[in-house]
């Protein structure tokens, strides 16, 4: 399973490999990286059929995390359509409704609970 | 013509009367004058009567010369001393006559004539002199009284004045405290807007912090594992990537701590005191406060943030919380004026803010520019103007600018200026002598 993480901050990504390390080496899930919205997008451009899963950051510099949910179930909602995680560390409930609004499938709040992710990711897979 | 003697004597006891009559010295003088109003009729009925030849003239002139003496010794009628010498003329003349008669023989008519009607002169000079003088001293009375109402009326103006003086001065103190107090209030409100991007600012690094000594402690878990089979290779891998972790805690946590710094030193009171500081790092920190602290306010905004810092920079002498002060300002305008465009341009407006840094000709020169609404060409002379604020009413003090004028400026003595287009841009540009 493939997933996209976007999140401007640059330590999310040993964060994720490392959390993930097991599953990582059994080959179960894999992980790419952007730094940003526009990243996330070119990225996509090329391997969006690869993509299972996106969890994305709302508050980043540039393309918000929302504008980036709306390009994807504008650009890439072919079916099936990628399961879209939003992330943010202001879990209040505008931003909530927002999200869900825009089409995301779930609304983590910082700090994650990587465990309670794993249980997510785990009935994904099933 | 003695009679006129002792009537010129008998008036000028009147005068006296007269003079002291509506003063306190009538209290101890009253009775005197009356009592010598009479001695001076009796004395010219004994005369009358007693003497004659000559001696009759020499008695008046004595009685007169008496009483002017008598006046004119006495401190308590000085008043009248100008009166008083009119009456030597007749005196004289009536002693002369007197003598005359005394060692002349009689029917000598010719020269008696002429005396009496010199005697009478000095009785009618004495009176229109003394009319004169009278009318003089009444115009000196009331320029006098007007001298007085004027006097009256200075002091009362005097009065007024102090009064409006003490009042203004009052009023300067009142608003000198209330400036002060504005300012704190200013200071306090720049600290509002700051709270909000502090606590997502700590909150960041503390989740690394968290979420990387929890890794960490699976990981060593891992390690253990490893090495009870035997993997030496993989447990050196684990070790490895648990050293990097706790390595990026530590990054973290020194973020978490100069965040913090960072807001004590802006809470706290301007010391003052001038130390060499980093420009960029001042420059990155505050920019980042300002957006998160805007965020805050509303959510859905975003900018993008582009630093442009020269790397090179040397430290300036700077007093880093009032310059830290003054960028948080610049920087908090900025994403202001980009929200409003946002507002009014909707979805295809980016909102752009930028910094930049770079030494130039002996000054460290900052520019923070956003592509925000710009300022209007009749509003760009005020906006340095305390209380001059644009923000609906509640929203800005007014004072941002302007004490960010007067920390560049007279604190540091360096430049502030402004570039802007309405509608497309406003640049603030911050020279600091190096």
């Amino acid at each position: 399973m493939k997933i996209l993480v976007v999140d401007d901050e640059a330590d999310v990504q040993p964060l994720f490999q490392q959390r993930f390390r097991k599953e990582i080496r059994n080959g179960d899930i894999s992980f790419d990286f952007a730094l940003s919205g526009e990243q996330a997008l070119s990225y996509l451009e090329e391997r969006h059929s690869e993509v299972v899963l996106i969890l994305s950051d709302i508050n980043m510099p540039g393309m918000s995390g929302l504008e980036l949910l709306s390009r994807i179930r504008h650009d890439y909602n072919a079916p099936p359509p990628p399961v879209v995680m939003m992330i943010t560390a202001y879990g209040d409930d505008e931003n909530y409704q927002q999200a869900m609004q825009s089409g995301a499938n779930d609304f983590l709040t910082k700090p994650l609970d990587f465990n309670l992710l794993k249980e997510k990711l785990k009935t994904l897979a099933e | 013509m003695y009679f006129f003697s002792y009537l010129a004597a008998f008036l000028l006891i009147k005068d006296v009367r007269k003079a002291t009559k509506t003063t306190n010295l009538y209290l101890k003088w009253g009775n005197f004058i009356n009592v010598s109003s009479w001695v001076i009729v009796a004395l010219f009925l004994i005369t009358k009567r007693y003497l004659g030849n000559g001696f009759d003239e020499i008695a008046g002139a004595a009685v007169l010369l008496g009483v002017v003496y008598y006046v004119q010794n006495e401190p308590d009628f000085a008043k009248l001393k100008p009166v008083i010498s009119l009456h030597y003329p007749l005196i004289v003349i009536t002693l002369v006559y007197g003598i005359l008669q005394v060692f002349s023989k009689d029917g000598d008519v010719a020269w008696e004539e002429y005396i009496q009607f010199a005697v009478l002169a000095a009785f009618v000079w004495i009176f229109g002199r003394a009319a004169t003088f009278k009318k003089q001293q009444k115009e000196v009375e009331q320029i006098n009284e007007k001298n007085v109402e004027l006097e009256t009326m200075v002091a009362q103006r005097t009065a007024e004045i102090t009064q409006q003086k003490e009042a203004l001065e009052q009023t300067v103190q009142e608003l000198k405290a209330t400036q002060a107090q504005l300012i704190q209030q200013e200071k306090l409100a720049s600290l509002g807007e700051l709270t909000a991007g502090i606590a997502h600012e700590i909150q960041n690094p503390l989740n690394f912090v968290n979420n990387f000594s929890e890794v960490s402690m699976e990981l060593i878990d891992e390690m253990n594992e490893e090495l009870a089979k035997g993997d030496a290779e993989e447990a050196a891998a684990i070790a490895e990537d648990i050293k990097q972790n706790l390595e990026k805690i530590r990054h973290h946590g020194k973020r978490a701590d100069g965040i913090v710094k960072g807001m004590l030193q802006h809470s706290r009171a301007s010391t003052g005191q001038k130390e060499p500081a980093d420009v960029n790092v001042l420059a990155d920190e505050y920019l980042r406060l300002a957006y998160h602290g805007l965020r805050a306010k509303d959510k859905m905004f975003n900018a993008e943030l582009i630093t442009n810092l020269d790397a090179a920079l040397p430290k300036v002498n700077i007093i880093p919380q009032d310059v830290g002060r003054v960028l948080l300002n610049l920087f908090t305008n900025a994403f202001y004026a980009t929200m409003q465009k946002k507002k009014l341009s909707g979805n295809d407006y980016k909102p752009t803010v930028s910094v930049n840094t770079r030494k130039h000709e002996g000054e460290v020169v900052i520019t923070v520019r956003d592509n925000g609404t710009g300022i209007p060409e009749d509003v760009k002379d005020k906006i340095m103007q305390p209380f001059f604020t644009t923000k609906p009413t509640g929203e800005g003090t007014g004072l941002g600018l302007s004490l960010s004028y007067d920390i560049i400026v007279k604190g540091h003595g360096g430049k502030i200026n402004v570039d802007t287009a309405e509608g497309e841009f406003t640049e603030f540009t911050i020279s600091l002598p190096l």
